[in-house]
């Protein structure tokens, strides 16, 4: 599964870059982000457009992966 | 669902307690601003000598401050930045320039219209088109590249600096300037004016308020989350305005407000088109900079040094209109922004070559 990083992106970037994966692979996306505003706002986009979310926490970073 | 009530409460408490510092002795309409507050600030260190817009606001000390502790105690303080620096500083003038030749920045706008100042209607169209055109390039690719971790200390020091400059506004306001008449000599008393962007600030820093956020987020994708909050600031703002008497429909005789609907309209523009492209409205970017996050914090630099720019050339509005010098400043600031705009859109390069 196509996994994205958006460490260091300034808002609304992450939610671009999710939205922008998931129209490329609409089955599901891994996403990395590396703060929890980007981790509410990437997990809310997801959710809203049908996708089960399981969110993983890796150091100081969250990893959400979307599933149809 | 637990988001939805952190930014419920924390539009509410914004509408109320802005209601609430106007019967404390802020101006009509100007219970927050915090692009008139930054351009008090900067008044009050004498970075412009206008004098009737002179204070060192403690709403928006207490606005850092507020988040900084929040932020802290909920782990979610980053020291972060390096994310194309000068590009925000330039952009942060251009979103003061253009809220002073409006007069209020995305939140005082809101404010305005709950007072029933019309004006502030034309603003918002002003803003949401500007928002658009933001967009617009977003879609093109347009970013301003990645921040990175830096030191703690990076983090620390700007919430440090808004403390020592609280303690000087009480210790040694000799240092400092003060209006003696006009909008700077309207003030709420000091402690009320902490206390108020304290709980603001962590209110904002929790739920993540941003005005331009809101359309923005709606246009985007969809989510009017943070539209939300602004629609809690605007209801409770109005029904505190209500019950105070200050509701007043209508363009002529607004509190430090004019009627150039022209100017009105394109100050709002760069106000929604910069904060798109900044990544938040200028209240966000001092919750921001309080967070750690010292892209924002040059972001409020350049809103003091705009401020500075607009009252030592005459940029800034009166309530007898838009300024020429601050019309020229407008038209330029579009062309800036276009050229920004157009340059960090990776598309649009790409297509280019």
């Amino acid at each position: 599964m196509k996994t994205i990083d958006t460490s260091g992106m300034s808002c609304p970037q992450p939610v671009l870059a999710t939205k922008k994966a998931m129209e490329e692979n609409p089955d599901g996306v891994m996403i990395m982000v590396d703060n929890t505003t980007s981790k509410e706002n990437v997990q809310r986009f997801m959710l809203k457009n049908g996708y089960q979310v399981t969110v993983e926490k890796i150091d100081e970073a969250f990893v959400l992966t979307a599933k149809k | 669902m637990k988001n939805k009530i952190a930014i419920i409460v924390a539009g509410s408490v914004v509408g109320i307690f802005s209601v609430l510092l106007v019967f404390f002795g802020n101006p009509a309409n100007m219970g927050f601003c915090i692009a008139c507050f930054i351009r008090d600030i900067a008044g009050g260190m004498g970075l412009h000598r206008a004098e009737v817009v002179q204070y060192v606001r403690p709403e928006v000390l207490g606005l850092v401050l507020g988040s900084f502790i929040l932020a802290s105690k909920n782990k979610e303080f980053l020291s972060r930045g390096g994310s194309s620096p000068f590009t925000r500083l330039i952009l942060s003038i251009i979103v003061m320039i253009g809220a002073l030749v409006f007069l209020g920045c995305p939140l005082r706008m809101v404010l305005r219209i709950a007072g029933g100042d019309l004006n502030a209607v034309v603003g918002l169209v002003g803003f949401l088109s500007g928002i658009y055109v933001g967009i617009l390039f977003l879609n093109k690719g347009f970013n301003l590249k990645r921040s990175y971790t830096l030191t703690h200390m990076e983090g620390y020091l700007f919430p440090f600096v808004n403390l020592v400059l609280f303690v000087i506004l009480l210790a040694i306001p000799s240092l400092l300037f003060f209006s003696e008449s006009g909008p700077g000599a309207s003030k709420a008393p000091i402690w009320i004016s902490l206390m108020a962007g304290l709980i603001v600030g962590g209110l904002a820093q929790k739920s993540r308020l941003c005005t331009v956020g809101g359309a923005r987020d709606t246009i985007l994708f969809r989510d009017s989350h943070l539209l939300l909050g602004l629609a809690m600031i605007l209801v409770f703002s109005f029904l505190g305005n209500l019950a105070f008497g200050n509701f007043n429909l209508g363009f002529e005789g607004q509190p430090i407000a004019h009627t150039d609907g022209l100017w009105n309209f394109l100050g709002m523009s760069l106000v929604g088109w910069g904060s798109v492209l900044l990544g938040g409205c200028p209240m966000r970017q001092l919750i921001l900079s309080g967070e750690g996050n010292t892209d924002s914090v040059i972001s409020v630099i350049g809103l003091l040094i705009g401020a500075a720019i607009a009252h030592n050339f005459g940029l800034a509005s009166s309530a007898a209109g838009a300024t020429l010098p601050g019309q020229i400043a407008v038209i330029l600031s579009i062309v800036i922004l276009l050229i920004i705009s157009w340059g960090n859109s990776e598309f649009l390069r790409k297509a280019k070559s």
